[in-house]
């Protein structure tokens, strides 16, 4: 199988990129996963329900 | 410890396999298609009433039906094969010990008693509080404790998926890089943990107010929460079932991603954006501001559409790469035609990558979209929409997969294999029809949820255009069609476990499955006109039903 086809760009001692060491660890990605939409979606959303005035 | 694990070897594959993992694959599965028949019996019972000629139930009896329906199907079927899955995509493609089985067993029984506990209340006729259990209309206390029960037991597999990704690392089962498909099974995970986690936060106090110990709950707070399960846990479904395209590529053509890299960075921007598309549900609410609303829906969630359009891309593109490899090689569409058509687990993930593209996911990205949300919001749009993802995408692409693992793990032939060519072909048309007419319907202004369209005993009366009934009995007939569709994938999948003939050989399987499934590296080249081919013919259509939308919107909606 040639080089293109395996997909191994390197030998065994090139170091491992970083964007790879991230996909790597599913610690990472997990907290990825639950900080950007708790952030984004729900933090936000309850923040702005908040800050509705109440009826006088 | 290891030495404690019993395995077995695939002869089909050469896995092998921890006993107690494969028991739980199968426990978990039989018991999801056993509640797919259930929720899809209420199903059809919902399209029946709602055809307007038919109208088969009394309205006490629709919502307890639409209850029943929305929490088995979008729930316990889709979720129960979902461990199924990540225990496949964690023991047995890493080839790993399953750390702790009886933490296993006992998630498996807690979500058992979770969702018998769901339909036994939810038939008592006391919690129709349909799928969305909106505040504040109150369930029986006992309905929001078996959604937590269930929801608890999910999240202890997702802890044990993550937990077998390390021993497999420590015990070095696998070397480099997750596999593909054991990767797009974890970012299922990771999006489970985070929907689970929302199921808490707004269940825990709605049960506590449904006790009589919370006065008040306020309703735009619970649908904010709420939406962070209820839409993400269809985003769990997205990640599993895009998963299950790469498994199926890979055991039927022995097929590789065009490029790994870029698979894995499309999951990537799943795992970063794909749950704020529960916002779309919101789009309507008076309290959020613009800048909530479009961040999340029109912004960051077109990321996630992104992600979404290049498996669309790589899934056709390296199957088309491997038959184009064994000499298919005429034209541009040679491969798709020599494509094996009598094959169940090919067609249905096909048609689910259409159904899913073409229909959800178009039709997704108009919802999510401010503007043009105004013109379908609540409607039956928004069933038509998921019917298209999660019925045509993920459902299609389960049960096709159950084609390929129910006779390698129970060593059993398919009974009636003929009956299952047709299978894919009628489940795929009648849900098609459910989706594109309950759309066109919404996009008539039909309600959602109401269980009279011809509002009979309203005081005040409203009529819908003729074409309106006329989708809506279209609806109906399609619902019947894959009524039938589900009926003969469920009566095949319990009859091959109780007759089906017991299996010597292999299973057809490309020879190069187990590489495929585990493996790593990309077909050679970018040669695939085909799929490209393909993908144009995707976004002209995405473009002119989006453009179509605004055109529409620009004459319902007369501002000037």
């Amino acid at each position: 199988m040639s080089e293109l086809e395996s997909g191994k760009s390197g030998g065994a001692d090139e170091p491992v990129p970083f964007m790879q060491q991230i996909l790597d660890n599913p610690f990472i990605l997990l907290f990825l996963g639950v900080a950007a939409p708790s952030v984004l979606y729900t933090v936000w959303g309850v923040m702005e329900v908040i800050s509705i005035p109440v009826a006088q | 410890m290891a030495a404690t694990h019993e395995y077995r070897v695939c002869p089909d594959t050469g896995f092998k396999i921890d006993l107690q993992a494969d028991k739980l694959i199968k426990w978990n599965a039989v018991t999801a298609i056993v509640f797919l028949l259930i929720g899809g019996f209420f199903g059809l019972m919902v399209a029946l009433t709602r055809w307007p000629t038919v109208h088969l139930l009394p309205a006490d009896w629709f919502y307890l039906a639409l209850t029943a329906h929305g929490v088995d199907i979008l729930l316990v079927w889709i979720i129960f094969f979902e461990m199924a899955l990540l225990y496949f995509a964690s023991s047995v493609l890493l080839q790993s010990r399953l750390p702790m089985p009886k933490v296993g067993w006992f998630a498996y029984w807690l979500m058992l008693v979770g969702a018998l506990l769901g339909n036994v209340v939810i038939l008592q006729g006391e919690s129709s509080v349909m799928f969305t259990s909106y505040v504040p209309m109150k369930a029986d206390p006992l309905f929001y404790v078996a959604l937590l029960l269930f929801a608890v037991g999910a999240l202890i597999v997702c802890f044990l998926f993550f937990a077998t990704l390390v021993v497999a690392k420590s015990e070095k089962t696998y070397e480099g890089s997750l596999p593909l498909v054991t990767f797009g099974a974890m970012v299922a995970a990771i999006i489970a943990v985070y929907t689970i986690a929302s199921g808490a936060v707004i269940l825990i106090p709605t049960l506590l107010w449904s006790l009589g110990l919370i006065s008040h709950i306020d309703s735009l707070m619970y649908k904010v929460i709420w939406w962070g399960m209820g839409h993400s846990s269809q985003q769990i479904n997205v990640s599993a079932h895009v998963a299950v395209w790469y498994a199926g590529a890979a055991v039927v053509f022995g097929a590789k991603p065009i490029s790994e890299k870029v698979c894995r960075m499309a999951f990537l921007l799943y795992i970063l954006f794909l749950q704020l598309a529960s916002a779309h549900h919101l789009l309507v609410e008076p309290g959020l501001s613009a800048e909530y609303k479009i961040f999340n829906t029109s912004y960051a969630f077109y990321l996630a559409v992104f992600g979404s359009m290049v498996h669309g891309l790589t899934v056709p593109g390296s199957i088309e790469l491997a038959q184009r490899r064994r000499g298919y090689t005429k034209g541009l569409f040679e491969w798709l035609r020599k494509a094996p058509w009598g094959n169940p687990a090919f067609v249905g993930i096909f048609l689910s990558i259409i159904i899913f593209g073409f229909v959800g996911g178009i039709s997704g990205v108009v919802l999510g979209t401010e503007q043009l949300n105004l013109i379908m919001h609540n409607t039956i749009y928004v069933p038509g929409h998921f019917h298209g993802t999660v019925a045509g995408g993920t459902t299609l692409a389960f049960m096709a997969l159950c084609y390929w693992l129910v006779p390698v793990l129970f060593r059993r032939e398919i009974w009636a294999p003929k009956l299952a060519q047709w299978f894919p072909w009628l489940f795929g048309l009648g849900i098609t029809g459910i989706a594109l007419f309950q759309m066109g319907a919404g996009t008539l202004g039909v309600s959602r949820r109401h269980w009279d369209m011809t509002f009979a005993d309203a005081p005040l009366s409203y009529d819908y255009p003729a074409a309106a009934h006329l989708l809506m009995a279209a609806n109906g007939v399609s619902a019947v069609i894959a009524s039938i569709a589900g009926a003969i994938f469920c009566l095949q999948m319990v009859l091959t476990l109780l007759i089906g003939k017991k299996r010597e050989g292999a299973v057809p399987v490309a020879s190069d499955a187990a590489e495929g499934l585990t493996g790593h590296g990309h077909g050679a080249g970018l040669a695939v006109p085909g799929t490209f081919v393909l993908a144009l013919v995707f976004l002209t259509s995405f473009v002119l039903y989006y453009f179509v939308n605004w055109k529409y919107l620009s004459e319902i909606w007369l501002l000037s």
